[in-house]
């Protein structure tokens, strides 16, 4: 760096050149940090989407490297929430990018003491197996009830409880899905 | 009141905060104080469980001094209506209505009806398992009944069996003293919050009520929220710009779970279950859940339309639309029941779809015995939760009464895709739809629950293609193509959507549920959703700016039903049709155009005008009278006095939670008298009120939220922002209750319940007072409830000592009032951590108390002056 350039680098020059007196703005800057750019500025794409946590709906800017998630921020146009988010929205790239995120099937066996790996469509399969094989077990044509013995066409003896982050397009499958097998415990979060 | 918005919704408090900047006055009435009370203008502590008494205090105050909305009461409630002479009040009977039954423990509503309905059991919505209804239903009149409004009403308001009088009577007794009395607050804090929402009603100004699970997890909390809303229909705010009660839920789409629900007594759209019973056919259900009057008038179209759409082609007029293949309800089969199922053995296969009743279930620990009984269990989520691990770490292998290898359940984890990489709509508090877009694909065996079910659901039906099985007919003929897309064959969730939205019959899509047929010619997978692809454009992923738009923001997603804003709206104009204010106008009657105009969609037949009366024989829409702004109701009235729809009486009445230290003042009925409990040796409860062994228990109790955790922790234990944040489980104590126990701030206390013993952190805070309540002074604890064994921070879970003890109308568990014992010092280890639990009295048989040995006595009594 040239002696003069070295000068007008100096902190105490910029603050005041820059009208920065208190040194919280550019004067701070090193050359390192000059040259960053936030995440954002370098994404390939952002998609718009909405906080998974409470329900009041904020937006949110999804911005995407390389196939990977680098920052989620609060969208500023939504009405509700004006790009705003609070410490768990804020967090969601870290929900979504944890370390501890599970990416493989895990199974448990009967009385086994230790998790093992399966294939997923090996594990879908045995899925299948246990839905058909519990529903023929349990299943109920009809019951006595006070009217009598009447129709019921259903299983007590498979139940499913979903959290409410599912979409509405899940739900509809979940309960369309259920009720066609004849389970009547489907239930969720919003019960509780 | 029953919330903490600004903990646990803080972003849409930034709106209270704005509303405070313009002069409005935020109250704020809570246990604790609070982010919410030290940003209010007026903070009221009450004891928690006490909020009826409160809000009847509020009643009591605006009746007495006359200061309710006399037109908006007259015209457009239940208030001049009169009741049958056989109906008798919790006043005549001690805290009990008419109609109960001790057997069956249960009410009948024959006497709580309008004099001179038909007392025949009526029909009704909302069918809560019992095979006809009884206490259950949003009713009105017997079908057909040509006018809507009750036979004999006095708009005077003066007859002593008027709704209006009743309600007087019922509520004469909640004095500002006797409120002050029960809740712990001074009678002035009482006054100061009536003549507060006095002072801001009216044709002038609106107030408004915000409420969250602080009201409904209560073995009362129905009643909880229909006190306030017979407030704000006294004080004419329902219906109104700025008036409302706001249900402020706390998941993403916790709305649309019940809208579209994932429960087991309701189809999409509100439409109840098929109950067991001798007739069963599809004319059957369509006649008694038709309403003669209102939104429920055309049952027959949405049932159809929905069958249509589970179904397809399959479902004609003359198999009854396939409406023999839906399984039949027979009672309460929520997932506390399936609980219980499992531990007697007959529930024994089990999804949990991003939920972990480990941890965050009432009474946890039962629900981890339980799974423990299973055959097998599917969990699907981001992380390893406990309700995943509970077979080699549940806290009752440590105390050794789990073993791994004896747990004979099989499971398997299923890792779920986040919200980013997959695309879909979340409904949020407010009825509004918002499409997300996929932004990166899961990675490995990630997959989003609309993939899991649908091949799930494929691969069924494969290996079930060749069965000739009658049992497998609804489900081989379920109408199951989905477009698959990507890599994964992901199922297209707009395909899902435009198949809730509806369908004519040449595959146009719907743009309103008005334009639904009874004759299987539309198709419709949730009725108040039609519209939401309205034109082929799906309008839960409109996204224009706000600063390009007015206030509402109507361009920005999609707000069921019909993008509305504000229920019920004609209740924002006079019954003239003209706003009550220009203030506060929001729609109005335009003679010239002959319809309803203003800043929303008008909630109510677009072109009834004021001078709109039923002809003979109207139904739905058309038979609510130009005056009547509830369309879901036959009378077109809201009602103030439930005739039915409500299981636990027609009026709300304060009762003493479950488990309480105290007895009820008011009546000599302790707790509600119909509330679900489940005596079982597994699922003791505290003695209460005047009961042997209730001064074991001699603390209230409460559970909450804090804004950097969700819930059971599965979303934000895992996250390390988040878990740094807020890395402990603490219990917030007051200085007075510290002294007494020997709490030593930063140090530890045990909880203890007759279910089990946590340990927290001790936060010694003068946010959390004693009250004086009946003359002595209680204590309160507060407990947040995110922690488990697993994660980045862990710790014992709150869940684990509040009791399963269940509202009757909607099965949701008390947490947020009960009542403990707290003591000095880290929870015993092991074997010896049951040991101490049993050393405290417990019921577990009804009314009956087993009294333990007195190993827990040192400073158990009943204490403080």
């Amino acid at each position: 760096m040239e002696p003069l350039q070295r000068l007008r680098s100096l902190p105490i020059v910029r603050q005041v050149r820059d009208h920065d007196l208190l040194g919280l703005g550019r004067a701070a800057q090193s050359e390192g940090s000059a040259a960053l750019e936030p995440r954002t500025k370098t994404a390939d794409a952002v998609y718009h989407s909405v906080c998974p946590y409470c329900a009041v709906g904020c937006a949110q800017l999804v911005y995407v490297k390389d196939g990977e998630v680098t920052q989620i921020e609060g969208d500023p146009a939504s009405p509700l929430n004006r790009g705003r988010l609070c410490p768990k929205g804020s967090a969601s790239r870290q929900l979504v990018t944890s370390p501890l995120r599970q990416y493989r099937v895990k199974y448990r066996r009967p009385y086994g003491t230790e998790w093992e790996e399966l294939a997923l469509d090996t594990a879908m399969d045995m899925i299948a197996d246990r839905v058909i094989a519990t529903r023929r077990e349990t299943w109920q044509d009809e019951i006595d009830t006070q009217d009598g013995r009447v129709r019921v066409n259903r299983t007590l003896g498979i139940g499913s409880l979903g959290g409410a982050t599912l979409d509405n397009e899940e739900n509809y499958l979940i309960k369309k899905l259920f009720t066609a097998l004849g389970v009547v415990s489907v239930e969720n979060q919003a019960r509780l | 009141m029953g919330s903490n918005m600004a903990e646990n919704h803080p972003v849409a408090y930034q709106w209270v905060m704005e509303a405070r900047e313009r002069g409005a006055q935020v109250i704020h009435v809570d246990p604790r104080f609070t982010r919410t009370s030290a940003t209010a203008t007026k903070w009221v502590q009450i004891r928690a469980g006490t909020d009826i008494a409160f809000l009847g205090g509020i009643v009591n105050y605006i009746l007495e001094n006359g200061r309710e909305f006399r037109e908006y009461v007259v015209e457009y409630t239940n208030a001049p209506a009169i009741i049958t002479d056989e109906y008798r009040d919790t006043e005549d009977l001690g805290g009990f209505f008419s109609g109960w039954d001790e057997a069956s423990r249960s009410y009948g509503n024959e006497t709580w009806r309008y004099d001179g309905a038909d007392p025949s059991p009526m029909h009704g919505h909302r069918e809560m398992g019992a095979p006809t209804d009884q206490a259950t239903g949003f009713g009105g009149h017997s079908a057909g009944a040509p006018c809507c409004d009750p036979p004999h009403m006095d708009p005077t308001l003066e007859d002593p069996r008027c709704v209006f009088q009743i309600l007087k009577r019922h509520f004469s007794r909640y004095t500002p003293e006797r409120v002050a009395e029960i809740c712990g607050c001074s009678p002035d804090d009482l006054r100061f919050v009536a003549r507060a929402l006095c002072d801001n009603s009216g044709r002038e100004r609106t107030a408004s009520f915000v409420y969250s699970v602080g009201w409904t997890q209560h073995t009362v909390g129905v009643q909880y929220i229909r006190t306030a809303a017979i407030i704000q229909l006294l004080l004419g705010n329902i219906g109104r710009p700025g008036g409302g009660i706001m249900a402020l839920r706390g998941h993403a789409s916790i709305q649309g779970s019940t809208d579209i629900p994932t429960l087991f007594d309701i189809l999409p759209g509100y439409l109840p279950m098929p109950a067991a019973q001798a007739r069963h056919d599809l004319r059957t259900y369509i006649e008694s859940q038709t309403a003669p009057g209102g939104i429920w008038g055309t049952v027959d179209a949405y049932i159809v339309s929905l069958l249509k759409a589970y179904w397809g082609d399959r479902a004609t007029a003359e198999n009854d639309f396939c409406f023999d293949y839906l399984p039949r309800i027979s009672g309460d089969h929520s997932a506390y029941q399936a609980t219980l199922g499992m531990m007697d053995g007959s529930v024994k296969g089990y999804f949990l779809l991003g939920e972990n009743p480990a941890v965050g279930s009432a009474h946890s620990r039962l629900h981890r015995l339980a799974l423990a009984h299973l055959d097998w269990l599917v969990v699907r989520d981001l992380v390893e939760i406990e309700s995943a691990t509970f077979w080699r770490d549940a806290p009752e292998i440590e105390t050794g009464e789990l073993r791994t290898g004896d747990i004979p359940t099989e499971v398997f984890f299923m890792p779920a895709a986040s919200h980013v990489e997959k695309a879909g709509s979340f409904t949020n508090t407010q009825r509004l739809l918002q499409w997300r877009d996929q932004a990166v694909e899961p990675k490995g065996d990630a997959r989003s629950e609309l993939w899991f079910m649908y091949h799930l659901g494929r691969i069924i039906r494969e290996k079930l293609a060749n069965s000739t099985d009658p049992r497998d007919r609804g489900l081989l003929e379920l109408a199951w193509e989905y477009p698959l897309t990507g890599a994964t064959e992901e199922p297209d969730g707009e395909a899902v959507l435009r198949e809730i939205n509806g369908r004519q019959a040449d595959g146009t899509l719907l743009s309103a549920s008005a334009q639904l047929k009874a004759d299987g010619s539309t198709t419709c997978g949730c009725w108040i959703y039609c519209g939401c692809y309205a034109d082929g454009v799906n309008r839960t992923a409109r996204r224009k700016p706000h600063w390009e738009q007015g206030l509402e923001g109507r361009e920005w997603g999609w707000a069921w039903p019909q993008n509305r804003r504000i229920l019920y709206n004609r209740a924002s104009a006079d019954p003239q049709g003209k706003p009550w204010s220009e203030r506060k106008k929001l729609m109005w009657w335009d003679e010239a155009s002959q319809r309803w105009v203003g800043d929303d969609e008008i909630d109510f037949a677009p072109d009834h005008g004021p001078d709109y009366r039923p002809p003979d024989g109207a139904r739905a829409l058309a038979a609510i009278d130009g005056r009547r702004p509830f369309i879901a109701h036959p009378d077109g009235r809201a009602w103030i006095f439930a005739p039915r729809g409500v299981v636990d009486g027609p009026l709300p009445t304060h009762f003493e939670p479950e488990e309480s230290p105290f007895a009820n003042l008011l009546y000599p009925q302790r707790a509600n008298p119909p509330r679900q409990r489940f005596f079982r040796p597994a699922n003791p409860y505290n003695p209460s009120g005047d009961s042997p062994g209730a001064d074991a228990y001699p603390f209230v109790m409460t559970t909450y939220r804090l804004t950097e955790h969700h819930t059971a922790g599965g979303m934000s234990r895992f996250v390390p922002h988040l878990s740094e944040l807020q890395p402990e489980m603490f219990c917030e104590v007051s200085p007075e209750l510290a002294a007494l126990r020997a709490l030593e701030h930063g140090g530890w206390a045990t909880i203890v319940t007759s279910r089990s013993a946590i340990e927290a952190r001790v936060l010694v805070t003068e946010r959390i007072r004693p009250l004086d309540v009946q003359g002595k002074t209680v204590h309160q604890v507060g407990l947040p409830y995110h922690w488990g064994r697993n994660g980045i921070v862990t710790g014992d879970s709150a869940n684990d000592v509040v009791p399963l003890a269940l509202d009757p109308n909607v099965h949701i568990e008390e947490v947020k009032a009960a009542s403990c014992d707290i003591r000095p010092g880290r929870r015993p280890r092991g074997p010896a951590l049951r040991r101490l639990v049993e050393s405290y009295p417990r019921i577990t048989r009804d009314g009956d108390v087993t009294q333990a040995p007195q190993e827990h006595a040192p400073g158990t009594r009943s204490e403080g002056r």
